[in-house]
């Protein structure tokens, strides 16, 4: 695959406020690449550049070979989608959708024909078929996001830019869209750009993940790729739910609390932090291996199973598929907690 | 935003036909009677009754007299002067408004604020000090009378010079009228037009004038209503040579003067329907306008 989209040496600050500094990423022709992190980490704002609607202080942009920050907005054809639609509200839905067609020169416009047939192709898209002569006041939160989506799709954009698009719906929509969203990318064939703060949306959509933290480029990765391997202890803690625990790497040897086991491979030596997923342990009597733990209370959540633990006098919130949790786990029981896969950070990094 | 489709209610077959009057539906939130009440009497009161008062008066003449003062060659054109400059100045003031509200709003600079305080000043001004002032200015002798002078151009005493008083006193009710909505419009917006690739001008004329375009006709029918009656900045500026530059509400303090109360009430009456009908025609364009989108 032929990259398309190359970022390079991106910085942009407000005021004294740094909102992006030195962002370098590549992305490839047709890649649906997530941009994910906190608020303020700066992932809006490079939407915002590639979409020409911000001028970066320093850096470059090229788009298929060419400069794309000496294009002018209008001019990029990239497709944009706002966390609150931006729609035009005093049109109607196909009005809207239209748009992009009809302000164009009337030289490189299609006729009216032609773009009532755009229209109607775009609305049965994004399967809103019967809605052409509502006005976005009649929609749904999720029908109007599909609008927005087919008004961006509507001027055949180069590149796809969504900016949390599904961040004011509600949980059950998100998903439906998700998952709609990905079938669209596939089909339309676009290179697609997406801002999200939430991670499961980010790693179950996209085909590469770029996580972003004060403006910074943290690590970029496939799904897997970053949530296997997490560069540093912030982004382990961004990727799901963690627990932490101080340990010592001493010859290959990682030590927490009143456990010994080999160190992960490529550990450094010395006082780490040690992180493991409150999924990923494993249960054993009181007389095996593991963390020393007494159980403070269990309780069932549909098929998982939430087991409040103290270790080293510290609470944790364990949790465990319910078939293959080990019978007798109660409050009160002592046993051994396993961490399956720990990773190790040195201990000077402060997430 | 709220999706009003779903709350509008389930209506049985038989109660279909949609009736032009009825009560509102009893809301949770308590006080509809008294303040229904209050409104009745407030606007009876302040609105109804001295109106009414007015309406009665003309009929001692009878409805060949009232018709009578009606037609008079003087009070025609004094009414074509009155109502034909004052949407003039209510049409000027539109793109004027517009621009003052668009800076105001739209561009941070200094002195913006003391613009912006400006804007009221003729809101506030006793409307003879602002005539006074106006005429100073206008006259043959003062400086800008006398610039326009030497064009040939007569600015005070003439057709002019009432126009002039009328954008002053105008002005205010359009920016003031648009100024909010335009805040208030989307940036987001804006920024979607300009990725779907329209220009400065499109993105004005398709997407920003459409969305305060209610505001836009409210400030100018209220600016329009306002000119209608004007008379003190007015009277002074204007010359007041019957047939030529007499405003029509002068005319009904001539006839008052003159102790034919009753004429000054038809010319009043006169007036107050002519008023009525194009504030009627400004509010219907207004919620017509306003409808589209929010349906």
């Amino acid at each position: 695959m032929d990259l398309s989209l190359e970022i390079s040496g991106i910085s942009k600050s407000y005021g004294r406020y740094p909102a992006l500094n030195n962002v370098s990423l590549q992305a490839h022709d047709k890649e649906f690449l997530a941009l994910l992190g906190p608020s303020g980490s700066g992932k809006t704002t490079l939407l915002r550049v590639l979409a020409g609607l911000e001028k970066p202080d320093a850096g470059e942009v090229r788009f298929g070979g060419e400069d794309f920050l000496s294009v002018p907005v209008r001019q990029r054809q990239v497709g944009m989608v706002f966390q609150h639609y931006a729609l035009f509200r005093h049109m109607t839905v196909a009005q809207n959708i239209a748009f992009g067609l009809t302000v164009r020169p009337r030289s490189e416009r299609p006729s009216k024909s032609e773009i009532a047939d755009r229209v109607a192709d775009l609305l049965s898209l994004v399967q809103l078929d019967d809605m052409g002569k509502r006005y976005p006041a009649q929609l749904s939160g999720g029908q109007r996001q599909r609008v927005a989506l087919a008004r961006a799709l509507a001027i055949e954009p180069k590149m796809l830019l969504l900016d949390e698009p599904f961040g004011a719906l509600d949980a059950q929509v998100r998903r439906e869209l998700r998952r709609w969203l990905r079938e669209l990318h596939d089909r339309a064939g676009v290179t697609t750009v997406f801002v999200t703060h939430d991670q499961e949306e980010a790693l179950d959509l996209a085909d590469r993940v770029a996580i972003m933290r004060d403006g910074q480029l943290i690590q970029l990765g496939a799904p897997n790729e970053v949530y296997e391997n997490p560069a540093d202890p912030f982004v382990y803690d961004f990727l799901g739910a963690a627990c932490r625990m101080p340990g010592k790497v001493e010859g290959g040897r990682l030590t927490v609390a009143d456990w010994v086991t080999k160190a992960p491979k490529g550990a450094p030596e010395g006082p780490v932090e040690v992180f493991f997923r409150p999924d990923e342990v494993a249960f054993a009597p009181a007389d095996g291996a593991g963390l020393g733990a007494e159980v403070k209370a269990v309780a069932q959540r549909g098929p998982d199973v939430r087991i409040e633990c103290v270790i080293e006098g510290e609470v944790f919130e364990l949790e465990a598929h319910g078939p293959t949790l080990p019978a007798g786990v109660a409050p009160g029981l002592s046993l051994r907690v396993k961490p399956m896969r720990p990773r190790v950070y040195p201990r000077t990094t402060v997430a | 935003m709220i999706d009003q489709a779903i709350f509008r209610p389930v209506v049985p077959a038989a109660a279909k036909r949609p009736r032009l009057w009825h009560w509102r539906e009893p809301s949770i939130l308590p006080g509809f009677p008294l303040g229904l009440g209050i409104t009745l009497l407030y606007l009876s009161l302040i609105v109804v009754i001295p109106l009414a008062a007015l309406a009665i008066r003309p009929w001692e003449l009878g409805l060949s007299g009232f018709w009578r003062v009606l037609t008079d060659e003087r009070v025609l054109r004094a009414f074509r002067l009155s109502f034909g400059l004052s949407i003039l100045a209510a049409l000027l003031n539109a793109p004027l408004g517009l621009l003052i509200a668009w800076s105001l709003t739209r561009y941070q600079f200094p002195g913006r604020r003391i613009l912006d305080a400006l804007v009221d000043l003729p809101f506030a001004l006793p409307t003879a000090v602002a005539g006074i002032a106006l005429t100073t200015i206008y006259a043959p002798n003062g400086p800008i009378g006398a610039l326009a002078a030497k064009f040939g151009i007569k600015t005070a005493y003439s057709p002019l010079g009432i126009f002039i008083a009328l954008v002053f006193i105008g002005l205010p009710f359009v920016v003031r009228a648009i100024q909010p909505v335009l805040q208030e419009v989307d940036r987001e917006v804006e920024e979607a037009a300009q990725t779907l690739g329209a220009s400065s001008f499109q993105k004005a004329f398709l997407v920003i004038l459409p969305a305060i375009a209610p505001a836009l006709l409210s400030g100018v029918s209220l600016a329009f209503a306002r000119a209608v009656g004007e008379y003190g900045s007015v009277v002074f500026i204007a010359g007041n040579m019957p047939f030529k530059t007499e405003i029509a509400p002068l005319l009904i303090v001539i006839k008052l003067e003159q102790y034919d109360y009753a004429g000054a009430a038809a010319v009043g009456v006169g007036m107050l329907l002519i008023s009525f009908a194009a504030l009627i025609v400004f509010n219907a364009a207004q919620i017509l306008l306003a409808r589209k989108g929010r349906a």
